[in-house]
C-alpha cells in the first residue's frame, strides 16, 4: 500500500518518465551557438594525477649557412676542414674562424686516413638512435690536423676496437646531406 | 665587491618521476622550505630573483621562470631566467652573488628546477643531445652518455684509468646517500654490482650515470648586513670562479696545462691539455674560484666539495681539474680513499648527482643547499637527526670554521662553476 502511495506521488513530480508520457511536454531546444563535437581523443596514462599524452613536432627549414661547403663535400666523397689564415691552426672539423686567434679561416681538405683518438659502443642512446644500437663513435685523429672529427665506427666490435687504431673514411653513394654521409671503417678492412 | 652570504637553502627531494606536482609547486615547496628555516625572511625583505631551468624543451613552457616567481608570491620584483646547460644551477647561484656583491641588491632567491619525466629517458637523451653541436655531432649519434664515455676511454689511455676506479665513485658515492635522506637512490653497492648493471655507453654502466630528474632547489643570498639581521648562522661565499670550452669536443686544444698555484709545470711536461681527457674549463673555473677566495692550495684549504658527478668518470676528472691530485691520479685517488667520508677531501659527502639525480636546473643550487648545511653544522637537523655525513673543520692555517667548493658543470665541460663556502658561526 505504501509502495503503491510513492508510485503515484512521483508520477506528479517531474520525473523524465513522467514529461515524456505527458500530451504537452516542453518543446526541444536546439543550441544557437555550439561547439562541434569531433571523435578526436585523448591518450590516457594515468588519471590521478592526470596524465595524457601531448603530441608536438616541428619542421625546420634549416641552413648549413657557411658549412654549406662541408656538406656538398661529403657528397663529392670530400672531407673538408678549416685552416686558419692568421696562425695556421687546422681544425678537423669546419668553422668559419679561428678558436685560437679569431681570424678567418679557409677550407682544406681533409686526409681520408686517421686514427681513432676516442671512442665508444653506445647501447643506449637518443630516442632517433635507438634502432641502431649498438653504435661506435669515435674521435679522430689526422696527421697534420690540430683538432679530431667525431663519427660513426664501422665494421669494428668493442671487443675490437683500440685508441689509435689506423681508419679510413668512407662516404654514402647517396648522400643524406648529414654528418654522416662520412663514416670510418678499421683501415684493415677498407 | 661586497662579501655575500648564503642565508637559507632548500630542496625538493629529487625523484625519476613527480606527476604530482608541477614545477611552479616544486619550486615553490624549496623555496618555503628555505623561508622556514630562516624564518626573518620574509617576502618584503626579498628584492629579486634569479631563475634556472635548462631545457624549454623539456618543460615545454617558455618564460616558466616567471611562473616559479608568481608562484612564490616573489612578483613584481626583478628577475631574470639563467641557462648554461648542466651548469645552470651553478650560474643561477653565481648570478644571484653578482647581484648582491655588486651592491645592486641586497637579498636574492637563487630558485631552479627541472621536470624531465614528462618525456622517455630516451628522449630526454635526445633533448640533451641538442646541447651539442646540432650540426656536427648530434646527427652523428648525439648522445651524452656517449661522449662522456669517448672522454673517459682517452683519460683511460692517457693514465690508465680503470673501470673499477670508476665505480668505486658510484660505490662512495651511493653509500654516502645511505645517510641523506633527500637522496633518490639508497643502495648499498659493491664494484662489481656497478660493473655487471647493464653497460650505456663503454665503459659506463648505468650505475656510473647520474638519473634524470624532477625537482626544484632554493638559495637564498643576502649582503652583509642583511645576512646579519636575518640569520643567525650565515654562511659565507668566498669566491666564485668560471670558465668555457668549445661545444665541440673536437676542436679543444692539445696544449699546455693551465697551472694551480700548487702546481708545478714539470709535472705535465708530456701531457697534451685538454685534450678530450680534461676540462679545461673545470680548470679555469677553479684556479679563478681559488684566487678570489685566496685558497692556496684546495688538498689543504677546502674541507670538501660537491662535485657535479653526472659520470663517476667527470668525478675524477674533475678530482684534476681542481687541482686535489695531479692530472692523471684521480684513479688512484679515489682508489686510496682520499675521497671518501674519511679521507682528506671528502668529495659528494651528499651521494651528489649519482645518488640525488639531477634535474638540471635545480642540481647546481641542491649542491650549494648541502654544502650550506655542512658550512652551519646543520647537516642532522635537515637529515632527520642522522648527521653522519657531517663534516668537521679539518686543519687549515689559521682557519676555524667548515670550508667547501661546489662545482657545477654542463655537458663535456662547456660550463663550469666553482664557489667556495665557509661557515661563520
Amino acid at each position: 500500500m505504501a509502495k503503491k502511495k510513492t508510485t503515484k506521488k512521483s508520477t506528479k513530480g517531474v520525473s523524465p518518465s513522467a514529461t515524456a508520457k505527458a500530451p504537452h511536454g516542453p518543446k526541444p531546444v536546439y543550441d544557437k551557438v555550439r561547439l562541434a563535437e569531433t571523435d578526436v581523443g585523448t591518450t590516457v596514462f594515468r588519471t590521478d594525477p592526470l596524465i595524457v599524452k601531448d603530441h608536438y613536432e616541428i619542421d625546420y627549414i634549416h641552413s648549413y649557412a657557411e658549412d654549406s661547403p662541408f656538406f656538398r663535400g661529403l657528397a663529392e666523397g670530400k672531407l673538408r676542414g678549416s685552416q686558419c689564415t692568421g696562425c695556421g691552426y687546422r681544425f678537423a672539423t669546419p668553422r668559419a674562424y679561428c678558436m685560437e686567434c679569431g681570424r678567418p679561416t679557409q677550407w682544406i681538405d681533409l686526409p681520408l686516413e686517421g686514427r681513432v683518438h676516442a671512442w665508444t659502443t653506445c647501447y643506449f642512446g637518443s630516442e632517433v638512435f635507438l634502432k641502431e644500437c649498438p653504435f661506435n663513435l669515435a674521435l679522430i685523429e689526422f696527421d697534420g690536423v690540430n683538432t679530431l672529427f667525431l663519427t660513426r665506427l664501422i665494421g669494428a666490435t668493442q671487443d675490437e676496437i683500440y685508441v689509435g687504431m689506423p681508419v679510413k673514411a668512407k662516404f654514402r653513394r647517396l648522400a643524406q646531406f648529414k654528418p654522416t654521409d662520412v663514416y670510418f671503417v678499421p683501415a684493415q678492412k677498407a | 665587491m661586497r662579501p655575500v652570504y648564503m642565508i637559507s637553502g632548500g630542496i625538493t627531494k629529487f625523484s625519476k618521476a613527480e606527476p604530482r606536482k608541477s614545477f611552479r609547486v616544486m619550486a615553490k615547496e624549496a623555496f618555503d622550505y628555505a623561508v622556514r628555516d630562516c624564518p626573518k625572511i620574509t617576502l618584503e625583505r626579498i628584492d629579486g630573483t634569479v631563475v634556472s631551468y635548462f631545457s624549454d624543451h623539456f618543460t615545454r613552457q617558455l618564460k616558466a621562470g616567471v611562473m616559479a616567481v608568481d608562484m612564490c608570491g616573489l612578483v613584481p620584483k626583478p628577475t631574470v631566467r639563467i641557462e648554461g646547460g648542466g651548469a645552470t644551477g651553478g650560474l643561477c647561484f653565481q648570478e644571484a652573488w653578482r647581484t648582491i656583491a655588486s651592491g645592486w641588491m641586497d637579498c636574492v632567491v637563487a630558485l631552479g628546477f627541472e621536470t624531465m619525466s614528462h618525456v622517455n629517458t630516451w628522449k630526454g637523451n635526445e633533448f640533451i643531445a641538442l646541447a651539442s653541436d646540432t650540426n656536427f655531432d648530434y646527427p652523428v649519434g648525439g648522445f651524452y652518455s656517449g661522449y662522456y664515455a669517448m672522454m673517459v676511454v682517452r683519460h683511460m689511455h692517457e693514465f690508465g684509468t680503470t673501470v673499477e676506479q670508476l665505480a668505486k665513485v658510484s660505490v662512495k658515492n651511493h653509500k654516502n646517500a645511505l645517510h641523506n635522506p633527500w637522496a633518490q637512490h639508497h643502495y648499498d653497492i659493491t664494484v662489481e654490482d656497478v660493473r655487471r648493471s647493464p653497460m650505456v655507453a663503454y665503459p659506463l654502466t648505468v650505475l656510473d650515470i647520474c638519473t634524470m630528474s624532477d625537482g626544484a632547489a632554493c638559495a637564498i643570498l643576502a649582503s652583509e648586513a642583511v645576512a646579519e639581521k636575518l640569520c643567525d648562522n650565515p654562511v659565507r661565499v668566498l669566491g666564485v670562479g668560471m670558465g668555457s670550452d668549445a661545444m665541440r669536443m673536437a676542436d679543444r686544444p692539445h696544449a699546455d696545462v693551465i697551472l694551480l698555484k700548487h702546481e708545478d709545470a714539470k709535472w705535465y711536461k708530456d701531457l697534451k691539455y685538454p685534450g678530450v681527457h680534461s676540462f679545461r674549463a673545470g680548470r679555469t673555473a677553479c684556479k679563478m674560484a681559488y684566487e678570489r677566495a685566496k685558497i692556496d692550495d684546495p688538498r689543504e684549504d677546502l674541507d670538501f666539495v660537491e662535485l657535479h658527478d653526472a659520470y663517476t668518470s667527470s668525478e675524477i676528472q674533475t678530482y684534476e681539474d681542481m687541482g686535489l691530485c695531479k692530472y692523471g691520479d684521480g684513479g688512484k685517488f679515489i682508489e686510496q680513499g682520499h675521497p671518501e667520508l674519511t679521507g682528506f677531501i671528502p668529495v659528494n659527502p651528499s651521494g651528489g648527482l649519482i645518488a640525488c639525480g639531477h634535474p638540471v636546473g635545480a642540481t647546481g643550487l641542491m649542491q650549494a643547499v648541502f654544502a650550506f648545511w655542512q658550512c652551519q653544522g646543520a647537516i642532522g637537523k635537515h637529515c632527520g637527526g642522522d648527521d653522519f655525513i657531517q663534516l668537521k673543520q679539518k686543519r687549515g692555517k689559521g682557519r676555524r670554521h667548515l670550508r667547501g667548493a661546489i662545482h657545477s658543470h654542463a655537458g663535456t665541460g662547456t660550463y663550469v662553476t666553482v664557489s667556495i663556502l665557509e661557515g661563520t658561526a
